[in-house]
C-alpha cells in the first residue's frame, strides 16, 4: 500500500514541480497577445526524410518577422515566432502542436508544414479555436470554411497546380504516354485529381511513401509501361529520387514536377554530381524567382536574408519563407491595434492583399485555399526560368486562363502598411 | 532455453517479483488501490495547466501498455519488442470503430478484442520459440507496421494515417482533463486487472514458466499454455493503450508506432523495475518525462536538430546508471529504503 503510494505520490511531486513555467500567465484575452508582442508558432521538419529544403523556410520567416521588429514591430508589437521540429511524422505534428498552442500559448499556428502531419491537428486547433494561418502546402483539406474556420491555405491546392501542369502536357506533349508518380496521401491524390480533369485518366500511376526511401520499382514500372512524360508529386528529396532512379535505368521521360518539389537548388543538392540530370525539367512557381535579379522583391527579400538570416544560401524556400511572413504581417496589419483571434480571422476572409504572388489570393469568407494559380517554369542552365503566362482557375471545373493582372512592387521599407 | 537478454535482469530484480513484491500486492485490495488512484489523478487533473494534464493522459495510456508488457517480461521472461504494434492494432481498430459507428465504448472494446486475438494469434508462435528467436519474431511484428498502412492504403491511408471522429466531452469538461480520466480509468480498471490475475495462481504459474520451464512442467504447470495466456493478456492492455493513444491525438499513423516506441517500451519497464506495476508506473512516467527533458535542454543549446536524438541518449544513460545503481530498477530502490528504515 504504502509503496504504491508513494509511487503515485512522487509522480503527482514530479508533475506538479515540472509545471512551475506555466504558473506566470497573464489574464489577457487573447492567448500571445500582449501590449508589445505577439506569439505565432510553427510545426517544421527540421530533420527527417523532408528536411531538405523545407528546414530552410522557418528561419526565413523568422528573418523577415526580425526585419520588422527591428523597424518596430506592428502596432507596437514584436512577432515572436517558435518553430518546432515534427521530422515529419504526423504524431510528433500532434504533440508539438499541443505544446505550442497548451503550454507556449501561441496566438496562431502560422505556415505549419505538410499535408499528412497537419491534417491530424485540424481538429485540435479548431476545438481551441486557434486561427490556422497559411499552412504551407496545398491540401485541398485546408479551405473547408464550413468545418475548419480558422484555417487557410497559401500554396495553390494541388489541384489547381496539376490542371496548370496537365494543360501544359496537353498543349506541348500532345499524343505522348503520360505517367504520374505521386506521394500516397492528399498530396498525391489531389495532385493527380488536377491532372486527370485536363488530360483523362493517365497511363500508368505509381506512388512512394515517405518512410521508404526507394522508388526503383516505380521507375521501373514506369519505363516499362513506356512513359514518355512523368508528372511527379513529390517532396525534392523524392524528385532527386524519382529523376535519379530513372536515369540509372536509363529512362528519360519529360519530368513535369509540383512547385514544392522542384526548387532547383535543394533537388540539385541532393542529386549531387548528377544535378544535370534536371536539364528541361518542367515545374511551375508562383512566386517570384530567386534567380530574377530584376524583381524587386527578390530585391528585398536577398537583403533581409543577408541582414536577418545569417546570408543563408538564397533559394526557393528563402522566398517562400519570406512571402508567408510579409503575407502574415499584412494580416496583422489590417487586423489592427486591437488584435483578437476572430479579428485576424476576419481581416484575411477579407483578403485584398497585394504581395510577391503572381497571382491573386483566393481568400474569402467561402474560399480559404491561398494563391488560385501559377507559372510555368523550365530549368535553363541550372536555374529555373518562367515561360508563357500565369495562368488562373480552380480546384473545380472552372478553365485554366491566362492571368494578365499587373506585379506590385513592395514599399520601399520592406514593411506593410495596414 | 532461456532467454539471454531478459537473464540478467531478472536475475537482478528477481528477489522483488518473488519474494516481496506479491505480499506487498496482497496488503492492497485493488478496490483501494484504484480509488487511491482515482483520488489522485482527479485531484492533479484539476491543480494542473492543459498542458500538463494532456502529458498526464499520456503516462496514463503508456502504463497500460507498460503494465502488462511488465507482466509478460518480468514475470514471465519473455521479451517481447513487438508490443508497439499491438498499440497499432488497438489504435487502427479504434479509429476504425469509431469513424464508423462514434461510440467511445464500442470502439474501445472493439480494440481490445482485435488485439487480443492479434496478441493469441503471435503468443502461439512464441510460445514455441526462446531467446533470440522470440525477439526476432517480435521484432519482425513491429517493423511490419508502416509497409502494412502502405499496402493496404485504402483502408489504414499509409503513412498519412487515419484521423478519429470523437464526441466532444460531455458538459463543460476541458478536453485535456476529460482526456486525463479516461486514459488513467483504463490505466487502473487494466492493471489492477493485472494485479489481481498475478497474485493469484495464474501469477504463480507465470513465475514457475519464467524460472524453470523443466520444473515448472513437473509441477503440473501446463507451460505453452501459460505463455500463450500470458502473452494475451499483455496484448489485451496494449490494445486498450493503442486506443488511448489514438483519442490523445485524435489520429493514428504508422509513424506513431515505430520500432523506437517498442524498444522504449521494453527500457522504460527495465528501468522501473522488471515484474513490478510500481515500476511500471514510475516507466510511463518516465516514457512522458524524459523526452520532454531532452526536448528542453535540445531547446537551451539552440539545435533543433538534436531534439530527435537526445532523448535517445538521455534513456541510455539512464538505462545505464540505473542498472549499476540499482540493477533491479527505480521499483527496488523504494523497497530497500523502506526495508532499512
Amino acid at each position: 500500500m504504502r509503496r504504491t503510494a508513494t509511487a503515485f505520490l512522487a509522480a503527482a511531486v514530479l508533475l506538479t514541480a515540472a509545471c512551475d513555467g506555466d504558473t506566470g500567465s497573464s489574464g489577457a484575452a487573447t492567448p500571445g497577445v500582449t501590449g508589445t508582442e505577439v506569439v505565432v508558432g510553427t510545426h517544421m521538419p527540421l530533420t527527417g526524410p523532408a528536411a531538405a529544403g523545407y528546414s530552410k523556410i522557418a528561419p526565413a520567416t523568422k528573418a523577415y518577422f526580425d526585419f520588422v521588429n527591428a523597424g518596430g514591430g506592428i502596432h507596437g508589437r514584436k512577432i515572436s515566432y517558435t518553430v518546432k521540429d515534427d521530422g515529419y511524422n504526423p504524431a510528433n505534428t500532434q504533440q508539438v502542436v499541443r505544446e505550442l498552442v497548451l503550454q507556449d500559448k501561441v496566438f496562431a499556428i502560422l505556415g505549419g508544414l505538410g499535408t499528412p502531419t497537419h491534417t491530424g491537428v485540424l481538429d485540435f486547433l479548431k476545438t481551441n479555436r486557434v486561427p490556422d494561418l497559411f499552412v504551407a502546402s496545398g491540401s485541398r483539406s485546408w479551405n473547408q470554411p464550413d468545418k475548419y474556420p480558422g484555417t487557410f491555405g497559401f500554396n495553390p491546392d494541388y489541384t489547381v497546380e496539376g490542371k496548370v501542369l496537365g494543360t501544359y502536357v496537353k498543349e506541348n506533349h500532345a499524343g505522348k504516354k503520360v505517367c504520374f508518380l505521386g506521394q500516397d496521401d492528399d498530396f498525391g491524390r489531389d495532385s493527380l485529381a488536377g491532372i486527370t480533369k485536363i488530360l483523362g485518366p493517365v497511363a500508368a500511376e505509381e506512388s512512394y511513401v515517405t518512410s521508404n526511401p526507394n522508388v526503383g520499382p516505380q521507375m521501373g514500372a514506369l519505363k516499362a509501361a513506356g512513359c514518355e512524360v512523368v508528372l511527379l508529386a513529390t517532396v525534392p528529396g523524392f524528385t532527386a529520387l524519382a529523376i535519379g532512379t530513372a536515369a540509372k535505368i536509363a529512362f528519360k521521360p519529360q519530368f513535369v514536377v509540383s512547385n514544392v518539389g522542384a526548387d532547383p537548388t535543394t533537388v540539385g543538392k541532393a542529386l549531387g554530381a548528377a544535378a544535370p540530370l534536371l536539364e528541361g525539367v518542367v515545374a511551375a512557381n508562383y512566386l517570384p524567382l530567386t534567380t530574377d535579379e530584376a524583381s524587386p522583391w527578390i530585391q528585398l527579400f536577398k537583403k533581409v536574408n543577408t541582414e536577418y538570416n545569417g546570408n543563408a544560401e538564397f533559394d526557393n524556400n528563402i522566398v517562400y519563407g519570406m512571402a508567408v511572413a510579409y503575407l502574415f504581417v499584412q494580416a496583422l496589419q489590417a487586423a489592427g491595434q486591437d488584435l483578437t483571434r476572430d479579428g485576424i480571422v476576419a481581416a484575411v476572409q477579407k483578403n485584398g492583399f497585394q504581395g510577391p504572388g503572381l497571382v491573386p489570393l483566393r481568400f474569402s469568407a467561402t474560399d480559404h485555399a491561398g494563391y488560385g494559380g501559377t507559372q510555368l517554369t523550365r530549368i535553363e542552365g541550372g536555374k529555373a526560368v518562367f515561360f508563357g503566362s500565369a495562368y488562373q482557375t480552380d480546384d473545380g471545373d472552372a478553365p485554366v486562363a491566362p492571368y494578365q493582372g499587373q506585379a506590385v512592387a513592395p514599399p520601399s521599407n520592406g514593411i506593410p502598411q495596414a | 532455453m532461456t532467454r539471454p537478454s531478459v537473464r540478467e535482469s531478472r536475475d537482478a530484480a528477481s528477489d522483488v517479483p518473488r519474494g516481496e513484491r506479491p505480499r506487498s500486492l496482497r496488503r492492497l485490495a485493488p478496490p483501494a488501490m484504484i480509488l487511491a488512484g482515482a483520488l489522485v489523478i482527479v485531484g492533479l487533473s484539476f491543480l494542473l495547466p492543459p498542458f500538463r494534464n494532456y502529458q498526464l493522459a499520456t503516462v496514463g495510456a503508456y502504463f497500460c501498455v507498460t503494465g502488462g508488457l511488465t507482466v509478460l517480461t518480468g514475470l514471465n521472461g519473455q521479451l517481447s519488442l513487438g508490443h508497439g504494434a499491438l498499440m497499432a492494432t488497438g489504435a487502427y481498430t479504434f479509429a476504425l470503430a469509431q469513424n464508423r459507428w462514434l461510440s467511445l465504448p464500442v470502439s474501445l472494446v472493439a480494440a481490445i478484442v482485435v488485439t487480443t486475438v492479434a496478441g493469441l494469434v503471435i503468443g502461439l508462435a512464441a510460445a514455441r520459440l526462446r531467446g533470440p528467436y522470440l525477439a526476432g519474431l517480435t521484432l519482425a511484428v513491429a517493423v511490419v507496421v508502416p509497409s502494412v498502412t502502405s499496402t493496404f492504403d485504402e483502408i489504414f491511408n499509409s503513412d498519412q494515417g487515419l484521423s478519429v471522429a470523437l464526441d466532444p466531452p460531455p458538459g463543460t469538461i476541458p478536453v485535456e482533463q476529460w482526456q486525463a480520466w479516461l486514459c488513467w480509468a483504463g490505466a487502473l480498471l487494466s492493471t489492477s486487472l493485472l494485479a489481481v490475475l498475478v497474485r493469484g495462481r495464474f501469477g504463480r504459474d507465470l513465475r514457475a514458466v519464467r524460472d524453470d520451464e523443466t520444473a515448472a512442467r513437473l509441477a503440473g504447470v501446463d507451460v505453452a499454455r501459460t505463455q500463450v495466456a500470458a502473452f494475451v493478456v499483455s496484448a489485451a492492455c496494449a490494445g486498450l493503450s493503442g486506443a488511448l493513444f489514438a483519442v490523445l491525438a485524435q489520429s493514428v499513423s504508422p509513424g506513431a508506432f515505430p520500432l523506437t516506441l517498442s524498444l522504449f517500451l521494453l527500457m522504460a519497464i527495465v528501468i522501473g523495475g522488471l515484474g513490478s506495476l510500481a515500476g511500471a508506473l514510475g516507466g510511463a512516467f518516465l516514457l512522458v518525462a524524459l523526452p520532454t527533458l531532452a526536448q528542453a535542454v535540445a531547446e537551451g543549446t539552440g539545435s533543433p536538430r538534436l531534439e530527435g536524438n537526445l532523448a535517445l541518449v538521455i534513456f541510455g544513460v539512464v538505462l545505464v546508471v540505473v542498472m549499476l545503481a540499482a540493477p533491479g530498477g527505480l521499483a527496488s530502490i523504494r523497497f530497500r529504503r523502506r526495508r532499512t528504515s
